[in-house]
């Protein structure tokens, strides 16, 4: 086939195609994704029985705020990664500075209680943490994979942490429903280490499924 | 391209709006300016050159829905060329290692970016091996210039068969040159 003939086939009929669907698509994906989560986390696990007395301590809204707003980083920088041309600007420092903030309350929480550091830093539940996180994850993961795959990646494997980290964070803040741990060094590794979980996975799985 | 990108963005824009005319002249005025791009970029496997444009004008468009038409057009074609150029270029690593035939005669002589050389690939016979259901679409309305409907009558689907036929069976289409490069 010359290359003419192809040019025919394919200006042949291709009817218009609607501007930035990738929006949309996002935003079902993560609607699903956090349904998913949630749903999850309400059948298997169950929001903690004292969750009306939590919502007044500050460190719960923190233990919330800091996945969402990993998310919104994860988000900018899977929505950008999806195409071609297009640098990843600020996105990079939308993630860092969520983690820098809780590690900052982590040190200050750290050094106000010195005898308490290994509660502060393993709490109870720890390993509950990184199982449950990634398992919460599964729907977002499977939903923005689906969504990043419709679209054109040039950069697979970082395209495909960007979607994981994006699933285990929106995982994260379902998750944070359920648990009970409140010190800030215990959200800044435990949580962070439970969402990078599937960052990685999906930088695996990004290298192959991704391509086009 | 710069001269040419604004004229070319506006074809682009106007082809994703459903102009078929427009979105012709879009292609063929990419092409050439792809072949120039990856000429230069490709100048030790000269006999490359053309099949990578198709496989670029195929990406261009089966990703044609990705482009923001506010975001500059120059970026979004040469992101999408590159990609496929590494990965040409990546494929070939692991096969040049046993057999390069490197041109002996490597050809000189100047040729102008509208002439299009023979594709080594072709992209016909790829199509063939296209299940049914993806491929009689495609032969209908693509390349006997069929509506819809008559390729819907045609093929015995029905119309939302069809179109889905054309859209998958182009991807299948760059997944095949994908996979065939890397056997």
């Amino acid at each position: 086939m010359k290359t003419d003939e192809l040019i025919a086939m394919l200006a042949g009929d291709a009817g218009a195609v609607a501007p930035r669907v990738w929006q949309q698509r996002y935003a079902l994906a993560l609607v699903a994704g956090l349904f998913g989560a949630m749903l999850l986390m309400i059948l298997l696990l169950g929001v903690r029985p004292d969750i009306a007395d939590a919502v007044r301590l500050p460190m719960f809204w923190v233990k919330l705020a800091f996945p969402a707003a990993l998310a919104a980083g994860a988000l900018l920088a899977a929505v950008r990664l999806s195409r071609p041309g297009v640098a990843i600007g600020r996105a990079g420092a939308m993630l860092a500075a969520p983690v820098l903030a809780i590690w900052v309350l982590a040190v200050l929480a750290l050094l106000g209680a010195p005898e308490d550091r290994a509660m502060l830093i393993w709490g109870e539940t720890w390993a509950a943490c990184l199982v449950n996180i990634p398992m919460l994850s599964v729907p977002a993961f499977v939903a923005v994979f689906w969504v990043m795959k419709s679209l054109a990646p040039v950069r697979p494997a970082v395209a495909g942490a960007a979607a994981g980290l994006l699933a285990g964070a929106v995982s994260a803040v379902a998750y944070a429903l359920h648990c009970p741990e409140l010190a800030a060094p215990f959200i800044g590794l435990w949580y962070l280490l439970g969402m990078l979980i599937p960052a990685a996975l999906g930088a695996l799985i990004g290298q192959r499924l991704l391509r086009w | 391209m710069s001269a040419n990108e604004e004229r070319l963005r506006e074809l682009l824009v106007r082809g994703l709006a459903g102009d078929e005319a427009a979105y012709h002249e879009c292609l063929k005025l990419l092409s050439a300016h792809l072949r120039g791009f990856l000429r230069v970029r490709l100048a030790r496997l000269p006999d490359d050159v053309e099949d990578l444009v198709q496989e670029t004008l195929l990406a261009v468009h089966n990703q044609r829905h990705t482009y923001d038409p506010g975001q500059p057009l120059t970026a979004w074609i040469h992101a999408i060329a590159r990609y496929k150029l590494v990965d040409l270029l990546r494929r070939r690593a692991g096969r040049e290692v046993l057999n390069d035939p490197l041109d002996e005669e490597l050809e000189v002589f100047a040729v102008s970016d509208n002439d299009a050389a023979d594709a080594r690939r072709d992209l016909g016979k790829l199509l063939e091996q296209l299940p049914d259901r993806q491929r009689l679409p495609i032969v209908h309305m693509k390349l006997e210039g069929l509506s819809v409907t008559e390729a819907a009558r045609a093929t015995g689907m029905s119309e939302a068969a069809v179109k889905v036929g054309v859209h998958r069976g182009l991807k299948a289409l760059a997944a095949l040159i994908r996979n065939k490069c890397e056997e």
